[in-house]
């Protein structure tokens, strides 16, 4: 898929874009959401700036058109990809679907084999009350977290509470228990109608898999991953049940279908189970060759997604995840009055989890001043033709290609991520004078670590101009300090010279994959798949906000785009290809080059996969998500990858999936990546 | 009973209510000690659909047992066909997969607004329980519990949670929660466990003392219920918890057309687990012809004349015995004259006759076509059942039902515990043919309902038309203007809890496990603890917190309590009984 897309930005940022021109933005996405889309730019044409006049014109809208709008915006905003449709309407509309995955595996006779394990991952699981404070009474086991999010209308500031942790410890505020639901349904649908693992679980269901053969390890995903064993005993209950599982299935071994930050924790699991305790699960130097015959990962972020930056530097994420979700009711209405963002900063800041997610292996990986691995990708260039959408094709096959400088993951303004390094005049911003606190009390009422830095500390971080991977950890760490304290005990980002250091059996480097070494089980496989084709965030231009008072001092500069219609600059925002979320590099990277054959990262030589799914939007409304998605969360119901979920689930090996499917230049982008193996 | 009510309504009108146990205990400063398993009983748990035909399509997931049975009314012949199991082999028919659903949401509520678990899983959580240390061990009630081990793996499911639980609570052991069947099923998972691979869990011979505090049993019929043989023999077990659960959408509809009761049997007869709860111990447990244990009761002789709705006139007359012995009798006066006086015919090797049923009524398959008139003269003639007669008697009706039962069940009393033929699995849920595992640190409690006029023996009748019908049926025109004699509609009734009568919950505990005996090798300490029911004064109150009755009791602030208490590491302090059970226990002249 060649068109950068503009992500959708206008809900989130508080200063939306001049309406664009129709043909780049509301054609990749079917009519329904094209129709609202540009409603919606209709409505704004005359641009406020803040978001308070933002608001203001929402609330002239009627609650009941509000409302109906917002289920659609929910939708739409989640994963900027229409509803799921069901099949009967399509059916009837359009003629037959094909013969979904299931029955055709059943039909070549596959049978239910392994055991399969699914590992879900940020923001999908289900979160359900278990204690609160009074303003939750009647919601005991009622879902705070997916479902219909009734309670965030119903009651914003209590539904905020709930949700927050602990901004020191990062666990339960005291009287608050909020747990991960049990069981499929914790991330079968998201919320009624959006699935998640539902069509995967409904085709593997048809060659015969069951309760007894799949499980679901749902964990509480705001919680550090070492966390959530020592709150819920989440990773002793993942072994006991593959060791139960593996048992009573005749000692076959599991397949783990890890998707999205699932991805890392199951790393972190598959180093956890190994370690003695009580750190880590005691089973033992072959509990993984024992337990698990392969690791599908689906979409995940090995090295980190730069969305995650973003999100945790300005909550801006336009769509990470875990602000995406909540954006159509709070972002749209003004529950929280004007302090919408600093209401989600607050709260997502609480969640350690989402720091797992910061780009890993500094410059090495994701390229510094003047270089990336991916420089020279251009989304016309890419090999998708054949899957173009005819919206895409028309105007972006010709112009020059620009040489984006994806290293630079942040710069201060559009120049300075243009300009050669040299003509760059940055000044060091670690160690500088952070200044007095600018914020003036009513501003306190919202926790974000902005007010305690000051004009100073907020000058100091934008005359640093340009931020690569490696400058990343520093920055967070000077704007909000406490929150990294608890985050830099959690996790880690660096790459290990020495991999027999004994400072890596710390459970914090067990989701780094460039820090820690994969179990000692040949037999094993290790799979990447993931979606491509589809414009993906991976640099921002920013800037200095214009009114500091009690508001987030930095935002993306959505004014900053390429004069060029190919360009991968638009609204502020760098893209290369991936599947909207996790960049092709970061999904793709370890099983390509850094795991393949055998490398200090894999020292037992467990055969890696990679996979890849084209992106073909759904050709109309009615299909829904479509079957051939390859977005992060809709690549759920692609009906290739379940095929190769279920084969191999059935049986077969990596070799007999056909190797390898590479449609990107991941290898080519891989080779340029100068890591010691 | 009456739908429960949302508490808020209850406060409105009658006032603020007690402090829920929960907040009571945490105000004593009682917190989470012991995991807490749950093990639910017959009905109750959810069940779904998984694989189904073309009728059930868009299905998958949903709920086809529970919830609001919306299938039912929509499509019932495709609904019965999905629920029934195979009545050859009592598992899958080709081509269907309905599975238990799994979690506390299995069992919490077993319809909107009817609660089962959940009132006792809100107060646990009070106190600080979680799903980490709260686990519902759902399985398929349907299947004969050995069963649902070779089906779904449930038993190896069940232990390896409870060692995951036990484990990750710095080895705290688990006290168990089992009500109704399952406190059978979990009879049976404590013989399972112990014993070796393949037919048992491997665990070894200690398993249970290492991972179980207590085996907390709520409603349990332990040595089976009355109900459960009416239910078999002519699916009118009026209200037996599986035909009840139906009865309001089924039996007042003719959504079946008039076979309504024909096509439950059916169904019911292809569950083995139904037949778990056959009366167990013959005459020795149950009394014979001229003799029960509970002989001379009468309702007024309970200490809760305000409870029971016969008491009003029933308190000033002279006792009269009942023959509560006699489970099945022809007639009101085979039931009451003296055994002497009675002329009875053997039925065991009557010729069953020709066929009676015309083709029309194959459509339903009970196996009353297979009999003949002769065989249903045969068993009239037979004129009464004692609790020795009724596993021939279900043989003889329905040899292929009881054929696959006898297979996964026994209903005697063994004379010698250490006959290696006890080592098969069919004896693991009965009470008298297994010794409890060597746990002497473990306890047994018996808790259950008392003071609610329950099932125990029958009066039937001949069906006057029998074409295409059940041949038998309870006579509801026997009734007794005596009110010293619990008989009404052709039912004979003593205390319980509507459903287990107080013989069957307590004995164990009462007598048959007390101390050591040869049933309980290591001493396991036994309690009885029963529950008085004190119905809701208003409709307001929904199912009250006072109840006894079989599947309410799960309401009862009383008992929560004292699970609470065991479950956070305290002491109850012994017995609690107002019925007879001792007085009844020692009547029962069973070699211990």
């Amino acid at each position: 898929m060649a068109t950068p897309i503009k992500p959708s930005t206008h809900f989130l940022t508080q200063t939306p874009p001049p309406p664009p021109p129709l043909s780049g933005h509301c054609l990749r996405h079917p009519p329904h959401v094209t129709h609202l889309l540009c409603r919606q730019y209709s409505e704004e044409e005359n641009n406020p700036n803040t978001i308070r006049i933002q608001n203001q014109l929402k609330k002239k809208k009627t609650k009941k058109t509000r409302n109906k709008k917002l289920w659609w915006i929910l939708l739409f905003l989640y994963n900027a990809m229409p509803a799921s449709f069901p099949q009967f309407v399509t059916e009837a509309i359009s003629g037959p679907v094909p013969d979904p995955p299931g029955v055709k595996c059943l039909k070549q006779g596959l049978k239910a084999k392994h055991p399969v394990v699914f590992v879900p991952g940020i923001v999908t699981g289900g979160l359900e009350l278990w204690e609160g404070h009074h303003c939750m009474d009647g919601l005991f086991r009622k879902r705070l977290w997916g479902g219909t999010f009734g309670e965030v209308y119903k009651r914003p500031s209590c539904w905020v509470q709930h949700m927050s942790l602990d901004n020191k410890t990062g666990m339960d505020p005291p009287g608050i228990r909020v747990r991960p639901v049990n069981g499929l349904v914790a991330a079968d649908y998201f919320a009624p109608g959006y699935f998640v693992w539902a069509v995967l679980i409904a085709n593997l269901a048809r060659v015969g898999y069951e309760e007894k053969n799949m499980y679901m390890a749902a964990y509480d995903w705001r919680l550090s991953f070492q966390n959530t064993e020592v709150r819920d005993q989440t990773l002793s209950r993942i072994k006991s049940n593959i060791e139960l599982m593996v048992a009573t299935n005749g000692g076959k071994k599991a397949v783990i279908i890890p998707h999205s930050m699932g991805v890392i924790y199951f790393l972190h699991f598959m180093k956890w189970v190994e370690a003695p305790a009580p750190m880590g699960g005691g089973g033992g130097p072959d509990w993984c060759a024992k337990h698990i015959k392969a690791v599908m990962n689906i979409g995940g972020p090995f090295l980190g997604v730069p969305k995650a930056v973003a999100g945790l530097f300005s909550a801006e994420a336009k769509d990470i995840a875990s602000v995406r979700a909540l954006a159509p009711g709070v972002l749209d209405s003004d529950l929280f009055q004007i302090q919408t963002l600093q209401h989600i900063m607050r709260m997502s800041r609480t969640w350690d989890s989402t720091m797992s997610m910061i780009p890993k292996g500094g410059d090495t990986i994701w390229g510094g001043l003047d270089w990336s691995p991916e420089e020279g990708y251009s989304p016309s260039k890419s090999k998708h033709g054949k899957n173009h959408s005819e919206s895409s094709t028309l105007n972006e096959s010709t112009g020059e290609v620009t040489h984006a400088n994806y290293g630079r993951i942040i710069s201060f303004g559009r120049d300075v991520a243009d300009a050669p390094s040299s003509e760059i005049e940055r000044i060091e911003f670690r160690g500088a004078v952070k200044g007095k606190n600018v914020a003036n009390n009513t501003c306190r009422a919202v926790w974000t670590e902005y007010h305690d830095m000051g004009f100073g500390g907020i000058k100091a971080v934008a005359e640093y101009k340009v931020y690569t991977a490696g400058d990343i950890v520093d920055l967070l760490e000077f704007v909000a300090p406490k929150m990294m304290e608890r985050g830099s005990a959690h996790f880690s980002y660096g790459i290990a010279d020495n991999l027999d250091d004994p400072k890596y059996t710390h459970y914090k480097y067990w989701s780094n994959p460039l820090e820690t070494k994969l179990p000692n089980a040949p037999d094993m496989e290790i799979y990447s798949m993931y979606g491509v084709g589809i414009p993906t965030e991976r640099a921002y231009v920013y800037k200095l906000t214009p009114a500091a008072e009690c508001y987030i001092p930095f935002q993306i500069d959505t004014s900053a785009k390429d004069k060029n219609e190919d360009g991968c600059l638009k609204d502020g925002v760098y893209t290369v290809e991936g599947d909207e979320t996790v960049p092709a590099l970061s999904a793709g990277y370890m099983c390509a080059k850094g795991w393949r054959g055998k490398t200090r990262f894999n020292p037992s030589g467990i055969k890696t996969y990679v996979r890849e799914y084209d992106h073909n939007p759904p050709s109309n409304f009615l299909e829904g998500r479509g079957t051939q998605s390859g977005a992060h969360v809709d690549i759920m119901g692609n009906f290739q990858l379940i095929e190769d979920v279920i084969k191999v689930a059935a049986g077969a090996t990596g070799e007999e999936l056909g190797g390898d499917q590479v449609y990107t230049d991941i290898f080519e982008w891989s080779e340029k990546i100068n890591l010691k193996l | 009973m009456p739908p429960s009510f949302p508490q808020y309504v209850t406060e409105k009108i009658t006032g603020p209510l007690p402090d829920p146990p929960g907040l009571n205990c945490l105000k004593q400063g009682l917190g989470p000690k012991h995991p807490v398993v749950f093990v639910p009983g017959i009905v109750t748990g959810g069940l779904e659909l998984w694989e189904g035909h073309q009728c059930a399509d868009g299905l998958f997931r949903k709920r086809l047992w529970g919830g609001i049975f919306g299938e039912l009314y929509k499509r019932p012949s495709c609904w019965l066909q999905h629920m029934s199991l195979d009545n050859i082999t009592g598992l899958d028919p080709p081509g269907i997969r309905v599975r238990p659903v799994s979690g506390l949401v299995a069992a919490d509520y077993f319809a909107p607004g009817y609660f089962v678990w959940a009132v006792l899983i809100a107060n646990f959580a009070r106190v600080g329980y979680e799903e980490k240390n709260m686990y519902m061990a759902a399985y398929d009630w349907r299947l004969s519990f050995q069963n649902t081990q070779v089906r779904d793996q449930a038993l190896s499911r069940l232990k390896s949670n409870i060692e995951l639980m036990v484990e990750i609570n710095g080895g705290e052991k688990a006290v168990i929660v089992p009500h109704s069947m399952g406190v059978l099923y979990f009879l049976h998972f404590m013989k399972w466990v112990e014993a070796p691979a393949p037919m048992g869990g491997g665990g070894g011979p200690d398993w249970c003392a290492k991972h179980i505090k207590a085996v907390m049993n709520i409603g349990g019929p332990l040595l089976g219920a009355p109900k459960a043989l009416a239910g078999l023999f002519s699916a009118e077990a009026k209200d037996i918890a599986f035909a009840r659960g139906l009865a309001p959408g089924v039996l007042d509809s003719d959504v079946f057309n008039i076979q309504t009761l024909q096509h439950l049997m059916r169904m019911s007869r292809t569950w083995d687990s139904t037949m778990s709860m056959i009366p167990k111990g013959g005459e020795t447990i149950w009394g014979g012809l001229d003799w029960s244990p509970e002989e001379g009761y009468f309702p007024n002789n309970t200490r809760k004349n305000k409870t029971s709705v016969s008491s009003q006139n029933e308190s000033n007359s002279e006792a009269r015995n009942t023959n509560y012995g006699r489970f099945i009798s022809f007639g009101r006066d085979a039931a009451e004259l003296h055994s002497s006086q009675i002329k009875r015919i053997d039925f065991r090797d009557a010729e069953k006759g020709k066929n009676s049923a015309n083709s029309t009524c194959r459509e339903v398959w009970t196996e009353y076509h297979d009999m003949g008139s002769g065989g249903i003269k045969a068993i009239a003639e037979y004129k009464t059942y004692t609790a020795n007669d009724l596993v021939d008697l279900l043989e003889f009706v329905a040899p292929k039902m009881m054929k696959r039962g006898n297979t996964h069940f026994s209903h005697g009393l063994a004379d010698d515990l250490d006959d290696p033929k006890y080592a098969h699995y069919k004896y693991w849920s009965n009470p008298l043919e297994t010794k409890l595992p060597n746990a002497p640190e473990m306890e047994i409690y018996s808790m259950y309902g008392v003071g609610i006029p329950t099932e125990r023996a029958y009066v039937y009748k001949l069906t006057p038309a029998t074409e295409c019908y059940i041949p038998f049926q309870i006579d509801n025109t026997a009734g007794d203007t005596d009110p010293s004699v619990c008989l009404k509609d052709g039912v004979y009734t003593v205390d319980g809890d509507e459903t287990v009568p107080t013989l069957s919950a307590g004995f164990m505990c009462a007598k048959g496990w007390r101390g050591k005996t040869r049933f309980n090798p290591s001493g396991i300490k036994t309690y009885v603890r029963e529950y008085a029911h004190n119905p809701p004064s208003n409709l307001l109150e929904g199912r009250g917190t006072e109840s006894g009755a079989h599947v309410d009791i799960l309401g009862n602030f009383q008992l929560i309590e004292d699970i609470i208490r065991v479950a956070a590491g305290e002491q109850l302090g012994g017995d609690k009984v107002s019925t007879d059970i001792f007085k009844w226990a020692e009547k029962i002249n069973l070699k211990l």
